[in-house]
C-alpha cells in the first residue's frame, strides 16, 4: 500500500496507523499516549499530522496520526507549517503544569518528554500563572512516585490494568487534577510495576533501586545482557558507574521479552554489588585474607594434575564456564549442580522438545496463542513474563470474534477493548493452589499434582493419544477433558504449558502428550516448558551426572578434590548430604561470586564474576542460546569463572583446552565438541568484529567525567581495558552507528534519548529488530515418525498415614536464590518457615495453626509452622520454595510430621 | 398552534391511566402489534425528525445504523443528563409527562430491537427521578414493558440510572462509559455506538425531547410531522430563553420562529433598563448572535448560517450591564472544571483560558493575551480535540471576540473590568510584557 508522506510516495503495511506508517520511514512523529504494545486511544493530540483530500487540496484536515488507518494514496503532510504548531502548543500546554525540574529529576537525559519536547521546537513558555501541585505516593520499593511531573497520557494505567491486569494503580479525579496512583500509599501489587518506570514517558514513575545510586543513563556503561531470574531469558541492559551496576532497563526483543520486564529480572541485580562478594580468591585454613591469584591458579593446578578432581557445574553459570569445568575436570567428572528432581525435570524437558514434534514457542508467539492449557504452573510465580504473555493471549480470540463484527484494527485500543469487554478465549488451568491468572480462566481446577497430572493425560486421551486410559475419573472431569480437548482443536494456534512449577514430571509428561496428540491431529501446537533456572536447559544439553553421584564418587574415594561452579550446593541437597562432599573431600574449590553456605566451608575461594562482570551464554526454556556481555571491567581478581578454569586448565596442561583464551576459542570448542550447540558459532560477532575498523562502545557518546572520575586515586588518564572477548569497547569510542542486534548495549538515536528510540531498532514498529532479534533457537520439533507418548497414567494422588507429601510452591519473590540480596524483592518476599497444610489435615494432627511442627525425612528433620491452606488437599503440604535458610531443598518429599514440643 | 410534546404537561404528572386516557400508549400498541422495526425507523426517517440533543442528526437515519442481524443485546438509552448552562427543556418532559418519554422510548427500542432501555438522569433532578421511577413501575404493570409486551413477544427491560454530576456524561459516548462503571471519558468515534455502544453492543443514545416526539410521530405520521414546522426541519421545538428579559421561560413552537419573536413576543423582550448585547442561541457551547441576527428562523440550517448551532434552542441573553468577559469567564470556568482530563488540549487548554479570561476581568489582562485567546479558539477547534466538549467551550469565546472585542481592549487598557470596577487592578507603571522561558 503506497501513501505520501509529504508528497513522497511510500510503501506501508495495510492496517496501520499513520503515525506508525511515519515512524516506520525512520521520520520523526512525537507522540505520548500510543504504544507499540498498547496500541492508541488518542489522548494526548501529540501526533497530528495534516491529512490532504488529494493533491489539489491545499487547506487539509488536522488527524492524529494514531488514530488514522492508512488508506492506499492517502496524503498526508508531517511538516505542514499548521500541524507542526499545534503539536508545539500540545507541549505548550503539556509544560502549563509541568515542573521544569530536569536537572533533579531521574528521567532526564532519557525523557521521552525532554525529546519530543526538542523535537516539537517549544522553548518559550507562553504560560503565566500558577502551576497546579500533587502529592505523591509511598508506592513501595520499587517506584519512586512524582505526580507533578505527570502529562496524563494515561500510559501507566493502561499498561498496569489493562496489559498487566494489575488492580492497584487507578486514575482518579478530573480536568487537569487527574491523578494517578493508588488509592492510598503502598507497594504497587503487580509483578511487572518496574516497567511502569519505562512506559512512563517522563519522570512520574522511576526506578527507586536506581535513585539509591543515581546516574544518568548517559553516564553509565552499558551492555546487552540476559536476565538471570528465571528460564524464560529476557534481554536487559545493564548500567554501571563506579564498579557498581545501577540499572537494569528493557532490553527490547520482539521474539522474547518485547517492551517489558518483570520485577525480579528487573529490580533482582542489586547482588552484584552486595557487600557478600568474594572479590579475592583465598585457600583456607591457612590464609584467609588475600592470596596472590598465580599461586593459587598453581595450587588449583596441581590438584587437577593428580587427577582425582570433580566438578559440579551450574544452571546460573554459563555454557562456556560450565563447558571449561567440564573439560577441566574430564567429561566423566562432571556433575550436575542441581537438585534431583530439577534435573528430572530438565533432562525431562530437553528430551521431549527434542525428540518430539511439539514446537517450543518464543514469548511473542505464546502471546499470539489462542487456547491455553497451563498443567501445574503458577506461572506469575515460576516464570512471569509468561503469565503476562497468556494474559495477552486470551485476548486473541474474543479480538479476532470482534474485529470480524466491528470494522476495527488491532491498534485501537479502546475500541478494541470495549468490543471485547471482559471475554476471554479459552484458557484452563490445573494447579494445586490459586494463581493470579485463575481470573482469565475459563475452568481452574485444583488438586494433588498427581491428579491434574492425571486429568491432563485425560485431555490427551480425549484428543486420540495413544495412551493408557485414565481410570476413576468422575464423569463430570471426562466432560472437562472432553471441553478442553474441543477448546484446544477448534484454536489454531492452542498452547500447552508445562514445567517444573508443581515439582511432579508427570505434568510435563501430560502437557507433551496433549502436545503431540494435538500434532497428530495436524494441528501446530506450541509446548512450553518452564524450568528452574536461566541456564537449566543449557546445563542439560551440557550434560553431565547427577549431584548425588558425586557425593558417592567422594564417599567411595574416587575423587578427593571437587570444583564447584557458581553454586551453592545447600540450596541443591538437603544439608546433610552436602556435609558429606565437604566431608570426604580434601578440598572443596569454589568459583563463585558470593558468600554463600558453600562459600563458608570451601576451602579455596576464586572469585567469580557475575553476569555484569562476564561473557558468557544461555540457553532459555525456548532453547534459545543468548549471549550476555561483560558490563565492567571488576576490581580485584574477580573475573569469568570459565577464564578461571581455563588459567588453571593451562598450569595443568589439560590438553582439551589448550591454547584457549578467549570467549570465541571456548564457543569454538563448544560448537566443535556437541553437534546439538553447534549453531552457537552464529549467534554473535566474534570478538574481531569490526564496523569501519571500530568496537562497539558501551559508553554513550555523553559519557562525563572520564578523566576526572578517578582523580582521586590516581591523576594520570589510565589506558582503558581492553575487551579479549568481544567487539565491544569499555570506552566512549567506536562506532557510533546501530551495531548488530546481539550487540546493541543501550538504545539511543539522535534525538530520541528514552527507550523510545527502539522505534529506530526495529524493521517494522513493534517488530523484530534490525537484522533478527538476538538469540538462536537451538531445538527445533522432531516431525519424523509419530510421537513417543508417555503411555503409563501416574497414579492417583494417596495419602500415606502419618506422613506429609510435601511440594514446592514458588513465589516470584524469595524461591529465586540471587535476587533475594535485592532489599525490596527480600522485603516482599514470602515466609520461609511455613508449612502449608489443609485446615482439616490441621485438625487431623491436633495441632492449632501457628504450631511449630517437625518434619523428619529420611535422614534429618526440620521445624516449620503449620499454617491454614484451604487448597492443599489432604495430606499434601507445600512449603515456599527456594527461600534462603529453608530447611527443606530437595521437593517434593514424602515426610513424617509431628508436632514440636 | 398544535404543541404536541409539552400540551399534557402536568405538575404532577399524569398517571398511566390519565395518559392512556388522552391516548397514551397507543403508539407503542401500534408499533409493536402492527407494524415491523424496520418499518418504525423508516417512518422517524421519513418525518426527518433531527436529534434535539444539539447535533441535529437524522434519528431515523441513526436508528438505521444499528445492525440487525448480530445476536446478543442491544440497548437504548434516553440521555437526560440536561447539565448545558441555560438549558432546562428536558427537564420540564422529564418531570411534566415521563410516560410520554417512556411510551417513545419502548417504540425506539423496538425499532432497533433492543433488549434493555435506561434512563440516564442527571442526579440533581430529583423531581424527576421520582416520576420516572414511578412511570416504569407503571409501564410494567400494564404490561408495557418487561416479557412479552403487550402478548407480541417483544421484550424490554428499562432501567433509571442518575448519573453523578459531570456534564461529560452528556457526550453520549462518555454517558455510554459512565453507565458502564466507568470514567466518564469519550470514546473515539467510529466504531459509533450504534454499532459498539453499551458493553460493546449495538445502542442508541436520543435525547429526551427526541424521544418524546416519538409516539406523536407513530400516531400521527411524518406529514403530520413536517406540517407543525416553519422549515424543512419538522415538528415543534422546545426554544426557552434566560437571561434579564421579562418573561424567561421555555415554549413549544414551531420550528423555525424568528429569534426576535421568540425573545420579544415570548419572553417579552428586555426587562426595563436593560438593552440587548447578544445571545448563546443553543445553550453555553454555541457562538453569540447579536442582534443583526434577529430575524434569523430558529431552525439547525438557520442558526448555522448566522455562524452559530441550535444546539438546544434554548438561549441565554446578555445584555448590556454584564460584563461579557466575566460572562464568558464564567462560562469556561465551567468548561474547564468539567473537562475529563482525557485529551491535552481541552485538559490544559480551557483552564489556560479561563486563567487569561480571569486575568482580564481582575485588569491584570496582557495586550497578548487576546491573541493567545484566539490561537486557543483555533487549536481547541473540532478535530483537534478528542470530543466536541473544547470546541464547544471555544465557540461562545471566539464568537465574544468577535463581537465584544471593545470590551476586551478595555478591560487590558484600563487594567480594570469598566462593568465592575471603578479603580485599576495594577498601576500602569508595571511593566508587563515579558514572557518567561524554559
Amino acid at each position: 500500500m503506497t501513501i505520501y508522506i509529504d508528497n513522497k510516495p511510500y510503501e506501508v503495511k495495510p492496517g496501520s496507523n499513520l503515525l506508525e506508517a511515519v515512524l516506520q520511514q525512520g521520520m520523526n512523529l512525537p507522540y505520548f499516549c500510543w504504544h507499540p504494545a498498547l496500541g492508541s486511544v488518542g489522548a494526548c493530540r501529540q501526533c497530528a499530522v495534516k491529512v490532504f483530500k488529494d493533491e489539489d487540496d491545499k487547506t487539509g484536515r488536522l488527524v492524529m496520526g494514531c488514530m488514522e488507518p492508512v488508506k492506499d494514496n492517502l496524503r498526508l503532510s508531517v511538516e505542514d507549517p499548521g500541524a507542526k504548531a499545534f503539536r508545539e502548543q500540545v507541549i505548550g500546554w503539556l509544560m502549563t503544569n509541568h515542573p521544569h525540574d530536569c536537572a533533579v529529576c531521574d528521567e532526564g537525559g532519557s525523557c521521552h518528554l525532554q525529546d519530543m519536547t526538542v523535537m516539537t521546537g517549544h522553548t518559550c513558555r507562553h504560560y503565566r500563572f500558577s502551576k497546579r501541585t500533587y502529592e505523591n505516593q509511598d508506592l513501595g520499593p520499587f517506584l519512586n512516585h512524582e505526580m507533578n511531573r505527570c502529562i496524563q497520557c494515561y500510559r501507566c494505567v493502561r499498561f498496569y490494568k489493562d496489559y498487566a491486569g494489575g488492580k492497584d494503580l487507578n486514575v482518579f479525579a478530573a480536568h487537569n487534577h487527574v491523578y494517578f496512583g493508588r488509592c492510598e500509599n503502598g507497594t504497587l501489587e503487580s509483578e511487572f510495576s518496574g516497567n511502569l518506570a519505562e512506559v512512563c514517558p517522563t519522570g512520574v514513575f522511576t526506578d527507586k533501586t536506581l535513585k539509591s545510586h543515581y546516574t544518568r543513563k548517559w553516564d553509565m556503561t552499558w551492555a546487552p545482557s540476559v536476565c538471570q531470574g528465571c528460564s524464560l531469558g529476557c534481554n536487559t541492559s545493564a548500567g554501571e558507574r563506579y564498579g557498581s551496576l545501577r540499572q537494569i532497563a528493557n532490553r527490547y526483543n520482539g521474539e522474547v521479552n518485547g517492551y517489558f520486564l518483570c520485577d525480579r529480572g528487573r529490580y533482582g541485580y542489586e547482588f552484584v554489588n552486595s557487600d557478600q562478594r568474594i572479590l579475592q580468591p583465598a585457600i583456607r585454613p591457612h590464609s584467609n585474607g588475600t592470596v596472590n591469584k598465580a599461586h593459587i591458579v598453581d595450587q588449583v593446578a596441581q590438584r587437577v594434575k593428580n587427577g582425582r578432581t570433580i566438578g559440579i557445574g551450574s544452571p546460573r553459570a554459563s555454557l562456556e564456564s560450565n563447558f571449561a569445568l567440564k573439560l577441566l575436570v574430564g567429561e566423566d567428572n562432571f556433575f550436575l549442580g542441581v537438585s534431583g528432581s530439577d534435573q528430572d525435570h530438565a533432562s525431562l524437558a530437553l528430551k521431549i522438545l527434542r525428540e518430539g514434534p511439539a514446537r517450543t514457542p518464543s514469548l511473542q508467539e505464546a502471546g499470539e496463542a489462542d487456547a491455553v492449557l497451563i498443567l501445574g504452573e503458577d506461572l506469575t510465580n515460576t516464570a512471569p513474563m509468561l503469565a503476562l504473555a497468556v494474559r495477552q493471549a486470551v485476548r486473541r480470540k474474543p479480538e479476532a470474534d470482534a474485529m470480524g463484527q466491528i470494522h476495527l484494527s488491532d491498534w485501537q485500543d479502546a475500541a478494541v477493548r470495549e468490543a471485547v469487554q471482559d471475554k476471554h478465549g479459552p484458557l484452563f488451568i490445573f494447579h494445586t493452589v490459586p494463581t493470579k491468572l485463575d481470573e482469565l480462566a475459563e475452568d481452574v481446577r485444583r488438586g494433588a499434582p498427581e491428579h491434574l497430572a492425571r486429568l491432563g493425560f485425560a485431555v490427551a486421551k480425549a484428543l486420540g493419544a495413544d495412551i493408557d486410559p485414565v481410570t476413576h475419573l468422575s464423569a463430570e472431569e471426562n466432560a472437562l477433558a472432553e471441553k478442553i480437548a474441543a477448546s484446544l482443536m477448534a484454536a489454531e494456534r492452542p498452547l500447552i504449558i508445562g514445567g517444573y512449577g508443581s515439582g511432579c514430571d508427570h505434568m510435563m509428561k501430560a502437557a507433551a502428550n496433549v502436545a503431540w496428540a494435538l500434532q497428530q491431529k495436524g494441528h501446530n501446537p506450541m509446548l512450553s516448558l518452564t524450568l528452574p533456572e536461566v541456564n537449566s536447559l543449557g546445563l542439560e544439553m551440557l550434560g553431565g551426572h547427577r549431584l548425588d553421584t558425586a557425593i558417592d564418587v567422594l564417599r567411595q574415594g574416587e575423587a578427593d578434590t571437587v570444583i564447584v561452579l557458581e553454586n551453592d550446593l545447600y540450596r541443591r541437597a538437603d544439608a546433610h548430604l552436602i556435609d558429606e562432599i565437604f566431608l570426604h573431600a580434601q578440598d572443596v574449590i569454589l568459583i563463585d561470586h558470593l558468600y554463600n553456605r558453600t562459600a563458608e566451608k570451601a576451602t579455596v575461594l576464586l572469585p567469580a564474576g557475575t553476569f555484569a562482570e562476564a561473557d558468557g551464554t544461555v540457553v532459555n526454556n525456548e532453547g534459545r542460546a543468548q549471549r550476555f556481555y561483560q558490563v565492567f571491567v571488576p576490581k580485584g581478581d574477580v573475573q569469568e569463572s570459565w577464564r578461571w578454569c581455563l588459567q588453571i586448565a593451562e598450569k595443568a596442561q589439560v590438553r582439551s583446552l589448550n591454547g584457549m583464551h578467549n570467549l570465541d576459542d571456548i564457543d569454538w570448542a563448544i560448537t566443535t565438541a556437541m553437534p546439538s550447540l553447534a549453531q552457537l558459532q552464529h549467534l554473535a560477532p566474534h570478538a574481531d568484529f569490526r564496523i569501519n575498523g571500530q568496537r562497539i562502545p558501551r559508553e554513550p557518546h555523553r559519557y562525563s567525567g572520564r578523566t576526572a572520575m578517578l582523580a582521586n586515586e590516581n591523576v594520570s588518564e589510565l589506558k582503558p581495558a581492553e575487551d579479549v572477548d568481544t567487539p565491544l569497547s569499555f570506552t566512549m569510542e567506536g562506532y557510533r552507528g546501530e551495531p548488530p542486534s546481539p550487540l546493541i548495549p543501550f538504545f539511543w538515536s539522535p534525538g530520541w534519548n528514552s527507550v523510545q528510540s527502539v522505534n529506530k531498532y526495529q524493521q517494522e514498529i513493534g517488530g523484530h529488530l534490525h537484522g533478527g532479534d538476538p538469540g538462536i533457537r537451538l531445538l527445533e520439533p522432531h516431525l519424523n515418525g509419530g510421537p513417543k507418548y508417555f503411555h503409563e497414567v501416574p497414579d492417583t494422588f494417596v495419602p500415606v498415614p502419618g506422613h506429609v507429601h510435601i511440594m514446592p510452591l514458588y513465589h516470584i519473590f524469595g524461591s529465586e536464590e540471587l535476587s533475594m540480596y535485592t532489599h525490596g524483592i527480600a522485603k516482599n518476599a514470602a515466609d520461609y518457615c511455613c508449612l502449608y497444610l489443609n485446615p482439616d489435615d490441621i485438625a487431623r494432627w491436633n495441632i492449632t495453626p501457628g504450631d511449630w511442627v517437625t518434619v523428619e525425612m529420611d535422614h534429618h528433620t526440620c521445624r516449620l509452622v503449620a499454617t491454614p491452606n484451604h487448597w492443599m488437599p489432604h495430606g499434601l503440604a507445600g512449603v515456599t520454595a527456594g527461600m534462603p535458610h529453608s530447611p527443606v531443598v530437595d521437593l517434593p518429599v514424602l515426610a513424617k510430621m509431628r508436632v514440636s514440643d | 398552534m398544535e404543541r404536541p410534546l409539552t400540551q399534557h404537561i402536568t405538575f404532577p404528572p399524569l398517571e398511566i391511566r390519565q395518559y392512556e386516557a388522552i391516548g397514551g400508549y397507543q403508539a407503542v400498541r401500534k408499533a409493536v402489534r402492527h407494524m415491523q422495526p424496520k418499518d418504525v425507523t423508516a417512518l422517524v426517517k421519513e418525518s426527518n425528525m433531527k436529534g434535539r440533543g444539539g447535533a441535529g442528526f437524522s434519528t431515523g437515519m441513526k436508528w438505521s445504523f444499528v445492525p440487525m442481524d448480530v445476536p446478543g443485546p442491544k440497548y437504548l438509552v434516553a440521555n437526560a443528563d440536561e447539565m448545558e448552562p441555560g438549558t432546562f427543556k428536558d427537564r420540564w418532559l422529564l418531570e411534566g409527562n415521563p410516560h410520554q418519554l417512556l411510551e417513545g422510548m419502548i417504540v425506539a427500542a423496538y425499532a432497533i430491537q433492543a433488549t434493555e432501555a435506561f434512563v440516564f438522569l442527571r442526579w440533581a433532578y430529583k423531581d424527576a427521578a421520582v416520576a420516572i421511577r414511578k412511570a416504569i413501575a407503571e409501564a410494567y404493570d400494564a404490561g408495557y414493558l418487561g416479557k412479552d409486551i403487550l402478548g407480541t413477544g417483544y421484550s424490554l427491560e428499562m432501567h433509571l440510572h442518575t448519573g453523578v454530576g459531570r456534564y461529560m456524561c452528556g457526550e453520549e459516548t462518555a454517558l455510554l462509559n459512565s453507565l458502564e462503571g466507568k470514567r466518564a471519558t469519550p470514546r473515539a468515534k467510529p466504531p459509533f455506538p450504534q454499532v459498539s455502544g453499551l458493553f460493546g453492543k449495538p445502542t442508541i443514545v436520543n435525547n429526551v425531547e427526541t424521544l418524546s416526539f416519538i409516539p406523536h410521530i407513530i400516531n400521527k405520521g411524518a406529514e403530520w410531522f413536517k406540517s407543525l414546522s416553519r422549515t424543512a426541519d419538522g415538528g415543534t421545538k422546545i426554544y426557552g430563553v434566560s437571561g434579564r428579559v421579562r418573561k424567561p421561560g421555555a415554549w413549544e413552537l414551531p420550528m423555525g420562529v424568528t429569534m426576535r419573536e421568540l425573545i420579544e413576543e415570548y419572553a417579552g423582550g428586555m426587562k426595563e433598563g436593560y438593552g440587548f448585547r447578544g445571545v448563546l442561541p443553543g445553550g453555553a457551547s454555541t457562538d453569540f448572535l447579536i442582534d443583526k441576527h434577529m430575524d434569523i428562523q430558529l431552525d439547525f440550517a438557520g442558526v448555522a448560517a448566522a455562524g452559530s448551532r441550535l444546539g438546544t434552542g434554548t438561549m441565554v441573553v446578555l445584555d448590556d450591564q454584564t460584563c461579557p468577559v466575566g460572562f464568558v469567564h464564567n462560562l469556561e470556568h465551567f468548561f474547564a472544571q468539567e473537562s475529563c482530563g482525557f485529551c491535552t488540549p481541552c485538559r490544559e487548554g480551557l483552564p489556560w483560558t479561563e486563567k487569561l479570561l480571569w486575568a482580564i476581568e481582575q485588569g491584570r489582562g496582557r495586550e497578548e493575551d487576546l491573541e493567545l485567546l484566539l490561537r486557543h479558539t483555533e487549536w481547541l477547534g473540532p478535530g483537534n480535540t478528542f470530543c466536541a466538549l473544547a470546541p464547544g467551550a471555544m465557540e461562545p469565546l471566539q464568537s465574544a471576540l468577535k463581537y465584544f472585542r471593545d470590551d476586551f481592549e478595555r478591560h487590558i487598557r484600563e487594567h480594570r473590568c469598566p462593568y465592575h470596577d471603578p479603580e485599576p487592578a495594577i498601576p500602569a507603571s508595571v511593566h508587563l510584557h515579558h514572557t518567561h522561558h524554559l
